[in-house]
């Protein structure tokens, strides 16, 4: 993770580039003042140094133009890098439509990723070089941190929801990635490698591993074994549930009259605390599986749920699942 | 300058109008109970020193040399609890604002002697409290207690340090009540609030804060012992509550509590530069003002410790707006200070240096809050080295070096006689040297992206070795630069020279009365005819060069 000037650190993705411009901005901006204010003082302290120790200097008021001017002016200079670093931060935290997701799961102490093709891996990431890749992640436990400092993101994965990061690769290479949030014992061991591949080599490493269930068929499995189908429908045409085909990223209207859109969030909250929202005609029937499915299972079932719907996103570069026995109800 | 007869100290003052343990220990004299103070804060500074002497030595090396994962763990969030909850937070309120905040404004004491006594005990208690559960175990979960880790899962002593730290606060609270009923009610005749010294709007200021603040991070320690004593669901997901929202109840008072620690050394700052370059303060009332606008905008801001933490974007960008809006008032406190130098008499005395230290540390401190005010840079920086650099050269470079200014310059009426000059200049030095390399390598460390809270990191990074190197050695230089003051100051107790009423020469009221002053601080109740860091009487306004004053000068 060394670039050429050993205290500047790797720079390896489509944002890392736009963070550092408002970095050295900031640094320009830090040098500038401290040195002014430095110079001014070593100046004035040796200018005006005691030289008899009867003296008594003139008082002097002070200005209020003078302090206008000095408000005004660092105002005007933090406000510019305001704007900047929101402008920044914005693309950097709204991830783009066509992503390829990664379904993260961190507990104390390591790291679980699990591609949308069913590929799984600890503490390991491979991803293909120019795609725009989007962590989604959950926490077993306590809050955790996926930090790339070479990529120039970190989101915490906080427990009890889905928190997203995303980013796109600009060189292949090996990258530390680390745990950036205090999580107990072993904080310091739970990082490892991303690993940015050609998209040739990246298809390769795919095929090469042993293939395993997709994400979106294991959670159909999850929604066989749980009984989901006998309200939701067999294959999530609905019943005496809502109906899941079509159902994530559409707007729901609750029996409040409230509407809410079908997000990763809401389809969790819904499986863990089904009566917290109501879709509206439906009664409040539905049992918890709080503690019946892990974080890993529960974003399997978020996967199928997804799957199921017409907006999903398109994957450009991913093969289709491997042993996928669910077809899209549409094409991609 | 040995020539001069050597000025007799007053026959009974403060230190010797009683004498035994008990004396001390009931006393309700707010200059006793300053010095009880301050040996309590040294007691746990000194503690809080060893942890960071011990982290810097293993972080010397990529992989575990002396201790374990779970000791480094406990080594850490010890560190930061005792240095901010036992040393930073009372530091100069509690020893030099109990001394001076009465003899500043004319005064015989704070308006309620005995609730200050009982602030010092019950520092004392929780600090003790705090001591037993360090003994008995430890704890692990930084000195941030974030849930859920410190409710469910950490095994360690995480509700008695919390206790600890819950009844430390009320002392917080009573000495900001005591300063706010002292400043509004016991001001001398003709001490109006626009001839305050600076000082005492600093510590009007952090007294608001105290008491506005305190109670919020005593409901959240309550809030997370009664989470891990009945598990309520106040935090744990899996009970229906939601750990960020510690975050937010936690940092609603860590962050203006930032203030409590930073706004009275910029009150000594304010003392140090004015008097040693004999002018009056340059823009007072917009100095004394943002203090105030410090203490308002400080508890607006707490959000931009969550940029990373799954706060809303939009939260986000009001937070970052505002913490950019809180940098400007310290940003005209240290343009006003250097404009206080101009055509000034500056005299390069031990408290100087701190002083003008403190200026070159806190701009680099503050300047660097911008890297994490601006969401875009946040989200690399956050966690790791860049925010412990930041914050330390704000705590350190700031608070600190004003702390030991302000008690080099304090000192001849505290003690009644002076340190050593010669000695206090040289670790000025060694401080303001040792300090910088220790944490200037640090914001490189964080723009490499070293986490913070780490034992061990990646022995293939050989420039995040260097540069721990080199911080290492800067922790012990700065360590040495601690140790001779504490040594002299000790030293100069019974042998330094014996100070006179006014060393420095200077108008403030606290150098109107005798070194070290009677119990009743004044032996008539002063009154005051003219503005603060006044030099020269007013008809003398335009007289240039020689002391032309009623008061002898002997130098």
């Amino acid at each position: 993770m060394q670039s050429s000037f050993p205290f500047i650190p790797e720079s390896a993705s489509t944002l890392s580039g736009d963070v550092d411009a408002v970095y050295f901005y900031i640094s320009g901006v830090t040098v500038f003042f401290t040195t002014l204010i430095s110079l001014v003082v070593i100046f004035f302290v040796i200018r005006y140094r005691r030289r008899n120790p009867f003296e008594i200097p003139r008082p002097i008021e002070g200005s209020t133009k003078l302090e206008t001017l000095w408000s005004v002016i660092p105002l005007v200079i933090a406000m510019s890098i305001f704007v900047w670093g929101a402008k920044v931060y914005f693309a950097e935290y709204r991830p783009p439509k066509n992503a390829l997701e990664v379904y993260v799961v961190g507990k104390q102490w390591m790291w679980k990723f699990q591609h949308s093709t069913g590929q799984r891996e600890i503490n390991e990431l491979h991803i293909p070089v120019g795609q725009k890749i989007k962590l989604i992640m959950a926490s077993e436990d306590v809050i955790h941190d996926v930090f790339v400092p070479a990529f120039r993101i970190k989101a915490d994965v906080v427990p009890g929801k889905y928190t997203s990061e995303w980013f796109e690769a600009t060189k292949p290479g090996r990258y530390h990635f680390f745990c950036a949030e205090y999580c107990g014992m072993n904080h310091s061991g739970m990082g490892g490698w991303v690993v940015v591949m050609e998209p040739a080599e990246f298809e390769n490493w795919l095929s090469g591993n042993v293939s395993q269930l997709s994400p979106a068929t294991a959670g159909r499995q999850m929604f066989e074994s749980l009984g989901c189908a006998s309200c939701h429908g067999a294959n999530g045409e609905g019943g005496r549930g809502p109906a899941l085909l079509g159902l994530f990223g559409s707007n729901v209207v609750l029996n409040n009259n409230q509407t809410v859109r079908a997000d990763e969030g809401y389809v969790r909250e819904s499986i863990l605390n089904p009566q917290a929202k109501i879709v509206s005609g439906f009664g409040p029937i539905m049992p918890s599986f709080q503690g019946q499915v892990n974080e890993e299972q529960l974003l399997q079932l978020v996967a199928f749920v997804k799957s199921l719907s017409t907006t999903k996103p398109e994957t450009p570069t991913t093969k289709p699942p491997v042993n996928a026995n669910v077809k899209p109800s549409a094409p991609h | 300058m040995e020539e001069f007869e050597v000025p007799r100290p007053p026959r009974t003052n403060y230190l010797n109008a009683e004498y035994g343990v008990k004396s001390w220990l009931l006393t309700k004299d707010h200059k006793r109970i300053a010095l009880l103070y301050l040996g309590g804060i040294s007691f746990f500074f000194f503690i809080g020193s060893l942890y960071a002497m011990a982290i810097r030595l293993e972080l010397l090396t990529p992989q575990a040399d002396l201790t374990q994962s779970s000791t480094y763990n406990k080594m850490f969030t010890q560190h930061g609890i005792i240095m901010v909850f036992f040393f930073l937070i009372p530091s100069i309120p509690a020893t030099l604002g109990n001394f001076l905040v009465p003899m500043m404004i004319g005064a015989k004491d704070l308006a309620f002697p005995r609730i200050n006594l009982l602030s010092w005990y019950i520092y004392m208690l929780g600090g003790i409290l705090t001591i037993y559960a360090l003994l008995a175990g430890g704890v692990d979960t930084g000195w941030t207690f974030y849930t859920p880790y410190s409710t469910t899962f950490s095994n360690s002593y995480v509700i008695a340090t919390g206790l600890g730290i819950f009844i430390a606060g009320f002392s917080s609270i009573l000495t900001g009540l005591n300063f706010i009923v002292t400043i509004h009610t016991m001001r001398a005749p003709g001490m109006t609030w626009f001839r305050l010294p600076l000082f005492i709007w600093a510590h009007y200021a952090t007294s608001l804060i105290m008491i506005l603040g305190t109670p919020v991070i005593a409901i959240t320690i309550l809030l997370v012992a009664f989470e891990r004593l009945a598990h309520i669901g106040i935090f744990d997901p899996a009970a229906g509550g939601d750990p960020v929202l510690f975050q937010h109840l936690f940092w609603f008072y860590s962050h203006p509590a930032v203030y409590i620690m930073v706004l009275p050394a910029m009150g000594v700052v304010s003392e140090l530069i004015a008097n040693f370059s004999r002018k009056n303060i340059f823009g007072y009332k917009f100095v004394a003002f943002s203090s105030l606008a410090i203490a308002v905008f400080g508890f607006l801001v707490w959000g931009h410790h969550m940029f990373v933490a799954s706060q809303s974007i939009y939260a986000g960008m009001i937070f970052s707006i505002l913490s950019f809006a809180v940098a400007i008032p310290s940003a005209v406190k240290v343009f006003n200070w250097t404009a206080t130098l101009h055509k000034g008499s500056i005299s390069y005395d031990t408290p100087m240096l701190y002083g003008l230290g403190f200026i070159g540390l806190f701009t680099i401190g503050g300047l660097t809050g911008m890297f994490l005010a601006s969401l875009a840079t946040d989200v690399h920086l956050s966690d790791t080295y860049f925010i412990v650099a930041h914050f330390h050269y704000i705590m350190v470079g700031g608070t600190l070096l004003a702390y030991l200014g302000g008690l080099h310059y304090w000192w001849p009426k505290i003690s009644g006689r002076m340190y050593p000059e010669g000695w206090g200049r040289f670790s000025a030095l060694i401080v303001f040297v040792g300090f910088n390399l220790t944490f200037s390598p640090q914001f490189v460390l964080g723009y490499m992206g070293m986490p913070r809270r780490y034992h061990t990191y990646p022995a293939d990074l050989v420039s995040w070795q260097v540069l721990h190197v080199l911080s290492t050695a800067g922790a012990s230089i700065l360590g040495v630069g601690l140790l001779i003051p504490l040594i002299y100051l000790i030293w100069s107790m019974r042998y330094g020279r014996i100070a006179e009423a006014n060393p420095w020469h200077l108008p403030g009221l606290e150098w109107q009365t005798a070194s070290p002053p009677p119990t009743q601080n004044f032996y008539e109740t002063p009154i005051v005819t003219s503005e603060a860091y006044e030099f020269a009487p007013p008809e003398a306004k335009e007289v240039v060069g020689r002391f032309e004053r009623q008061r002898p000068v002997k130098i």
